[in-house]
């Protein structure tokens, strides 16, 4: 029989999603137990990833279970030419389950089609990036109480963002309103737009953060980066308009949370750090909890 | 129904039994072929191209003796030759006419756009989802690009 892997958000039903977040709950409750033990996972990073594999490696470390693995293509295999197809016929005979982050787009759906074992896609590419998306949306459950009736409001890079176009997908799921605040040239893509308008979501674009703030649940804040505007002038004039600052949360919703997927450059300046708005840093450590649910759920074991 | 002895389909001749494969543009002639593999097959093909069409321009046509298609491999055609139209013929006589449709997934013909994709990279069969039939829109089970059909190249 085929594993159970995870490569797309999408290829979970709401009620997984739920279960897998109700999951990653308890966890929260109780983040170190027996489950993994004997149980050995492979961190297959083909391009180095820090932050995710560690959230990964102790998740399973919490859980009795061991990592081996690479940190990047460099020290592994790779670099003598061996296919993909090669290591992970090889890793599965190792491991009870495979975290594989690889820069090539559907690497992950293939590597699950061959594997004996579970595949978690921890990144292929610009393509999907699912467990990030499950943390948030933990995040945002935990938070706000309920995945219903949130005003979502998505800053930044809306155009090439792959965080926001995950989360714009999973979070269409539920009743949501989604305010899109972005440069003329990173807007957010006229397909999720009509994803959204076909569910008959609303959804609000503009270019001023300040015009939509008060309106928020979520502010979901990610990076504007130079090298995605065809005309430098164009970056100089916009780069101080997408930048959170803590004078501007005076007015916001009580219990609005400041997301971001990190890791930061100067986005979110460190004045908001000591607001109780900000959450990035607790969202990180959720990233730790869903995916110990998430490793359970694929290996059967809760 | 159309006759065979019509002078216009003389330009290739006749076939006592097999298929007729009609109005495909003269300009994806040779895909047809790779697509239905017949340059590896022993039938009797004959073919003419940039014939002259009332409504599809430049066309082409192919005449293959003995040999009739299943639905799934036809449609794989659709592809290149969505106006394509089949004469199924016994004794001379076309005894049915169809048309063929552009399947709800695609696999092994064609080739991702994305150059980013592990299609592109590995030795692994492409696999779409066709999203959109008219014009074609395919979207790569891998990568999760849209493959549309300005960018559709046939492998
Ligand atoms: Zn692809």
């Amino acid at each position: 029989m085929k594993p159970r892997s995870l490569v797309s958000i999408d290829d979970l039903t709401t009620g997984e999603i739920t279960k897998i977040l109700s999951l990653a709950a308890e966890f929260e409750e109780n983040p170190v137990q027996d489950i993994l033990r004997g149980k050995v996972v492979a961190t297959l990073f083909f391009e180095p990833s820090t932050r995710t594999r560690l959230s990964f490696e102790s998740a399973v470390n919490k859980l009795g279970g061991k990592v081996i693995g690479f940190t990047d293509s460099a020290s592994s295999s790779v670099t003598k030419g061996e296919t993909l197809n090669d290591t992970i016929r090889t890793v599965n005979n190792y491991v009870d389950l495979i975290v594989m982050r690889h820069p090539i787009e559907g690497s992950a759906r293939y590597a699950s089609e061959i594997s004996t074992v579970p595949v978690i896609n921890a990144g292929d590419g610009a393509n999907q990036h699912p467990t990030q998306t499950l943390l948030d949306l933990y995040s945002i459950l935990k938070t706000q109480g309920t995945l219903d009736n949130l005003n979502i409001c998505l800053v930044g890079d809306l155009k090439y963002g792959r965080t926001v176009h995950s989360l714009l997908m999973a979070m269409s799921r539920w009743k949501t309103s989604f305010n899109f605040v972005a440069p003329e040239e990173l807007m957010m893509p006229d397909e999720y737009k009509l994803y959204l308008r076909n569910l008959g979501l609303d959804y609000y674009e503009t270019p001023d953060l300040n015009e939509v703030i008060n309106m928020a649940d979520i502010i979901y804040m990610t990076r504007v980066q130079r090298e995605r505007f065809s005309d430098p002038m164009e970056y100089e004039k916009v780069k101080n308009a997408y930048v959170l600052h803590d004078h501007m949360l005076s007015d916001t919703k009580p219990g609005m949370k400041i997301l971001h997927p990190l890791p930061r450059v100067n986005e979110i300046s460190t004045d908001v750090d000591a607001n109780a708005k900000a959450y990035y840093f607790e969202q990180a450590l959720n990233g730790v909890y869903t995916r110990q649910a998430i490793i359970c759920t694929l290996l059967g074991l809760k | 129904m159309k006759n065979v002895n019509d002078p216009k389909q003389l330009l290739v001749s006749a076939i006592e039994s097999g298929t007729v494969i009609d109005h495909i543009p003269a300009s994806t002639l040779f895909k047809v072929i790779k697509i239905l593999r017949l340059d590896r097959i022993q039938n009797q093909i004959t073919f003419g191209t940039n014939l002259e069409s009332k409504t599809d321009g430049k066309k082409a046509i192919i005449k293959i003796a003995g040999k009739f298609f299943e639905d799934d491999d036809i449609n794989r055609i659709a592809l290149v030759a969505p106006n394509a139209k089949l004469n199924i013929i016994r004794d001379y006589k076309v005894i049915e006419k169809r048309v063929v449709e552009v399947p709800d997934t695609i696999n092994a013909i064609a080739k991702c756009m994305n150059p980013k994709c592990i299609t592109n990279f590995e030795k692994v069969t492409t696999r779409f989802r066709v999203v959109s039939k008219k014009p074609v829109a395919l979207k790569c089970l891998y990568c999760e690009k849209i493959t549309d059909q300005e960018r559709l190249e046939i492998i």
